[in-house]
């Protein structure tokens, strides 16, 4: 029987190794897998890099893992924000590398890593700081960046419902990155609101098919409604 | 001369907004706009962070946290509303689906180059979010700003001297002082305001200007 259902956080993250990149998906704080992130900083990986829309707010979630000082790198898009200090302390203070990445581009490049896609031309960033030094092509009239993809060891995203198969459903805007960060990694774990029986989950409204998450842990609707400090 | 406020602006760049057009507004003054879409004409607002049909914000307690806009704050969905993930919401942009984006702007180039995401300061944290998508994938790319800086400097400019978002792909500036288009042939200025005279306009601005 194929149970992808996990008990506990800790063991939703069990196996996570020093030196992984990590998809961490969440757009400011919708859709943000804050258990799965406290999760990952008990567990203690280190030498990370992450992969997220942003680099953290506050204190907590993705700004509390930054602190731990075992992110190595963020590849991110808007890692300035009103109150993401954590970040803007390290990254003064030399000790967090960022590559800055156009959200599209982003986007297309986990994309493009969970289809198989060896690279693709882009005309996101045609002409501008983040594509120096990168490959230009002229198709059709158009100027074109060539971006690859950013392929994950493990993928942390917050969903609303799933099924031991892994079967994934979102709610709102929280699903931004969950869907193709899911298909983009090797291990991909998923914190949801509720698990529930196969057969539940309306098969037209499955957005992430199982077949791309390896683990389901169930947190309740609290731990991943995330209000706004 | 009569310089227009930033909800007068907002109002003039509504009018342009046709029925049934796709559109996303950017952070800031961009944003203004929707409050000024006039309600029998049918326009979809577009949030790159995974939903059309944007509604406006929600009544004081309502907040839903997984239902916010770009800017990170609440909103609401219309009926008719569509949530997606963000491979498909930047498709829509690339792809050349979205009608129009409004964007702020530092400064803008007489060939439409767009500078908005970077001062350059050394000290500063770069930060990009959509706004490249934006600039190169909407069919027409409206620009909202101030004519001249605080210090009295046009924005409208030969060639930028921020970091460019985009090059050559401002349609249209719709300022305080007056509308141009930019166009292969020159920069053509429309609306210019009560009180200010298009040689004066030219003054400010130091680029050529051609009239509309």
């Amino acid at each position: 029987m194929i149970n992808k259902i996990v008990a506990s956080v800790a063991e939703a993250l069990a196996g996570v190794k020093d030196g992984s990149t990590i998809l961490v998906g969440g757009f400011g704080t919708a859709g943000l897998p804050n258990a799965l992130i406290d999760g990952l900083i008990e567990q203690g990986a280190k030498d990370l890099v992450v992969v997220n829309n942003n680099a953290g707010n506050g204190y907590t979630g993705l700004a509390a893992l930054l602190q731990t000082g075992r992110v190595r790198k963020v590849i991110c898009s808007f890692p300035r924000q009103t109150d993401s200090y954590v970040f803007d302390e390290l990254y003064r203070a030399k000790k967090i590398e960022l590559e800055l990445v156009p959200q599209g581009n982003l986007a297309e490049r986990i994309r493009a890593a969970g289809a198989g896609v060896g690279a693709f031309y882009t005309p996101t960033g045609f002409g501008t700081l983040l594509a120096e030094g990168k490959e230009t092509r002229h198709i059709n009239g158009r100027d074109y960046v060539l971006e690859y993809p950013i392929h994950g060891d493990v993928a942390l995203i917050s969903a609303y419902k799933g099924d031991r198969w892994g079967n994934l459903t979102y709610r709102k805007t929280a699903r931004n990155f969950g869907p193709i960060m899911a298909t983009a990694a090797r291990m991909a774990i998923a914190q949801v609101h509720e698990t529930v029986e196969l057969g539940e989950l309306d098969p037209e409204a499955v957005v992430t098919p199982g077949i791309f998450v390896k683990r389901v842990v169930a947190v309740g609707a609290q731990a991943n409604a995330q209000q706004a400090a | 001369m009569n310089k227009m406020n930033r909800d007068q602006m907002a109002q003039r760049v509504a009018r342009d907004i046709p029925e049934g057009a796709y559109v996303n507004l950017g952070i800031g003054l961009p944003t203004l706009v929707a409050n000024h879409l006039p309600a029998d004409r049918e326009v979809l607002l577009h949030t790159e962070n995974g939903l059309l049909g944007m509604g406006p914000a929600p009544e004081k307690g309502q907040e839903d946290w997984d239902l916010i806009n770009a800017g990170k704050q609440p909103v609401t969905a219309l009926p008719g509303a569509a949530y997606f993930h963000h491979a498909d919401s930047f498709a829509m942009m690339r792809g050349g689906h979205l009608d129009i984006c409004v964007l702020g702007a530092f400064q803008v180039s007489v060939k439409g180059d767009l500078a908005n995401w970077h001062t350059g300061a050394p000290d500063a944290i770069p930060a990009v979010g959509g706004a490249m998508d934006l600039a190169i994938g909407a069919k027409q790319v409206f620009v909202m700003m101030d004519l001249l800086t605080k210090t009295g400097s046009s924005k409208l400019v030969e060639t930028c001297s921020y970091p460019l978002t985009g090059v050559g792909c401002v349609s249209r500036v719709y300022s305080d002082l007056a509308v141009f288009d930019i166009k292969k042939d020159g920069v053509y200025a429309s609306d210019v305001v009560d009180g200010l005279s298009f040689d004066e306009l030219q003054r400010l601005c130091g680029v050529p200007l051609r009239k509309a």
